[in-house]
């Protein structure tokens, strides 16, 4: 966490009170959240009756799905579109509605670069626009920082309500809810330097979607719950902070990404010819198998993240990836490292350093 | 020494992680993930590699304080050893799938990968020994006689005994569990696995029957007359008494057992207890644990199942094949078992048995 947050959350786990408790603690408490909305809402360029505070971006990933869907179901539309690239948070609750709630789901596939076919959009919308309950585009996708066309998506989606998972990108690229026009965004703190277990879903005034908690009423009874003050006066703090210098992750990143494709050029640097985020390079290391590379490099103190792993924990092949055309095995082959806040040249040198090693134990490895 | 520890998320591999440490080995922790369709709960003591076995090895990883990681073995292990189990099945032998995961995945495939990645061994939670002699390291039985799993790993060769770490074989499984208790690893008292991992219903026969059908055929005596009909001749087993549902009784009302099972014409052939004897046995595929075996005859002990008692014996290799002359006969013996040559506590080698007489 970042410093602001620490002490932010610090001094408010000590008070006293239920923001929904009338009495004066309470309205302390209140009004400590209220301002912590506020500057949430600058920050995302948002109302502050549009932030909705949830438990993770993954809540307010389902929260949003779900309820927009179901909110086009009562009017006919049973369609659910979202991109082939997106986040687990999406693509299993949008499964779940296909399986359970008899949705049909439909993917936007993406070109090699990672980016979403606009055009596939555009065609579909012209073709069945009236059965779209809802279209869910990621911001930028989390493994290879590539980000997506939103206004775009937005423009052609017309009057269909558009849901954007923004975690990756909030306070790494400009953000503007009101700008980008969709319905409804979500949010996660421990992304900007806030602590872990908060999220926020940024759903446009006036649209009233099913909730998934009942009970007290919370949070325009769109999430029922008591709020968690600490987290979310912490998750403001971070949200202000200037968490994170963009060019000089951005110069990290590119200084990362000549230092190993110059040590072994064999190397694929997925999504290079697209816009991204700062601070995520995705590379491919033909020959090897991602499970090990990680093994090795966690070895030497650096940590870096393969695509996913299934709930045994055995790495799958990243479907990003795959949809970007990879096949099976060098989808397998890849890697993602992150730069943040924290990282310096020293970090990147050392990582460079070690790669060739790592790399040729790998492929031995890989051939026993 | 920098060592892979296998670690199943039961409690043996835990405390041999855990002694591994403390004998001042720089130990990572890894998890086999041998089914590429896990299911969440071990039922009873049977299966392993469950999302709870994967979840209690990370834990015991995490209490002991080394680095845990997954590796997916999955293919190899459905190549290796289940294929491998349907195939000598299929063939009309009976194989032990645990002899081959030792040979084909935990010490080849891992060690394997270990070596490759800069790794000196691999601990596991075996009970079995190792000493260094004069004729290099050499395998040898657990003190603990009743867990002794020396059989199932007699398919080593010396370079991968050499690669194997094995530190429980001084103590019993009692006193493992009270170490595991002591050192704070909530797996202490987790059941022992049985049977085999990979048929989590623990219904052999069914398991088989799906995989390999169930065609019917005959059972016949040694005259060859058909006395009865099976339902897939690899769901018996040599020396099986039970469940043969023949319609002909003996002419002296002597129970049947089964002798011998022939794939090929899917018949399965029944006798008297008497021929089930067998005093000599003969394997292919032999391997040594340490010095090999010569023509000249020695003296020693064989043993055919994984608990079964030692008999004594004399042996001898002839290049092809590996024989055993038994000092008393033994009753009932299924090809595509080990056959274990032991010299005192160690393992001298073994062979798959191929014919007996």
């Amino acid at each position: 966490m970042v410093e602001e947050a620490l002490i932010a959350m610090t001094a408010q786990l000590a008070r006293l009170g239920n923001p929904s408790s009338l009495h004066t603690h309470g309205r302390a408490t209140r009004k400590t959240l209220e301002d912590a909305r506020e500057v949430i809402a600058k920050e995302v360029g948002c109302l502050p009756s549009e932030v909705i505070f949830t438990a993770s971006g993954t809540e307010a990933n389902n929260t949003a799905l779900k309820g927009l869907y179901w909110q086009g179901r009562d009017k006919g539309k049973h369609v659910v579109v979202i991109s082939a690239i997106e986040h687990h948070a999406i693509l299993d609750p949008a499964h779940w509605l296909e399986v359970h709630e008899a949705a049909e789901i439909i993917q936007i596939p993406v070109n090699a670069n990672g980016v979403i076919d606009i055009e596939f959009l555009a065609q579909l919308v012209t073709a069945r626009g009236n059965e779209i309950a809802v279209i869910s585009v990621m911001h930028a996708n989390n493994e290879t920082g590539v980000i997506q066309p939103i206004a775009k998506v937005v423009e052609i989606a017309g009057e269909i309500p558009v849901h954007t998972d923004a975690a990756q990108s909030f306070k790494k690229v400009p953000l503007s809810f009101a700008d980008l026009g969709v319905y409804a965004m979500s949010l996660s703190a421990h992304k900007v330097g806030g602590p872990l277990g908060i999220g926020a879903l940024i759903l446009r005034r006036a649209v009233e979607i099913p909730a998934l908690l009942h009970g007290g009423g919370q949070e325009r009874e769109i999430r029922s719950g008591t709020l968690n003050a600490p987290a979310i006066v912490a998750f403001a703090a971070a949200a202000k902070s200037k968490y994170y210098d963009v060019e000089n992750v951005s110069a990290l990143r590119d200084s990362f990404i000549a230092g190993i494709t110059s040590a072994l050029p064999e190397v694929i640097i997925n999504g290079v010819k697209s816009d991204r985020l700062p601070g995520i390079v995705n590379v491919t290391f033909p020959g090897t198998q991602s499970d090990t590379l990680l093994l090795l490099m966690d070895a030497q103190n650096i940590s870096c993240s393969t695509g996913s792993a299934c709930s045994a924990g055995v790495h799958e092949a990243s479907h990003v990836l795959l949809a970007m055309g990879h096949s099976e095995v060098s989808a397998q082959s890849s890697l993602r490292f992150s730069f943040g806040a924290t990282s310096t040249n020293a970090d990147v040198d050392f990582a460079v350093s070690v790669m060739p090693d790592v790399i040729t134990r790998g492929r031995a490895a890989n051939l026993s | 020494m920098k060592l892979i520890a296998a670690m199943s998320g039961g409690v043996d591999s835990a405390v041999a992680a855990a002694r591994a440490v403390e004998a001042g080995h720089d130990v990572i922790g890894v998890h086999l993930a041998l089914s590429s369709n896990p299911q969440k709960y071990r039922s009873g003591a049977r299966g392993c590699c469950t999302i709870e076995d994967s979840h209690d090895a990370r834990r015991a990883a995490d209490v002991i304080g080394i680095p845990f990681y997954i590796w997916d073995m999955a293919e190899e292990f459905h190549d290796g050893v289940v294929e491998d189990f349907l195939a000598e099945y299929a063939a009309g032998r009976t194989p032990n799938p645990c002899l081959r995961c030792n040979e084909k995945i935990k010490f080849a495939a891992v060690l394997d990968r270990a070596r490759a990645m800069g790794f000196d061994g691999v601990v596991t939670g075996h009970y079995a020994r190792t000493q260094i002699s004069d004729s290099g390291k050499t395998l040898h039985r657990a003190v603990d006689h009743s867990k002794d799993q020396s059989y199932v790993l007699s398919v080593l060769t010396v370079e991968q005994i050499e690669g194997a770490i094995f530190p429980l074989g001084d103590t019993t499984k009692v006193d493992i569990r009270k170490e595991a208790e002591a050192r704070g690893l909530a797996v202490a008292q987790k059941p022992d696995s049985h049977d085999i991992c990979f048929v989590p219903s623990g219904d052999n026969a069914g398991w088989l029957r799906d995989r390999l059908g169930s065609e019917v055929g005959p059972i016949v005596d040694q005259d060859g007359v058909k006395i009865g009909e099976h339902k897939g001749a690899y769901t018996y087993t040599i020396g099986q008494r039970k469940g043969l549902g023949l319609t002909v009784p003996t002419a002296d009302g002597s129970p049947r057992f089964v002798l011998k099972i022939e794939p090929v014409s899917n018949t399965v052939v029944v006798g008297a207890r008497e021929d089930l004897a067998v005093s000599t046995m003969r394997g292919e595929r032999a391997v040594w644990c340490g010095p090999g075996v010569t023509e000249q005859p020695q003296r020693g002990f064989v043993q055919v199942r994984a608990h079964g008692a030692a008999l004594p014996c004399s042996y001898f290799f002839d290049a092809t094949l590996l024989t055993a002359h038994l000092d008393e006969p033994l009753l009932g013996l299924a090809t595509g078992q080990a056959m274990v040559i032991y010299d005192g506590d160690r393992v001298v080698g073994s062979a798959t048995i191929c014919e007996t007489e």
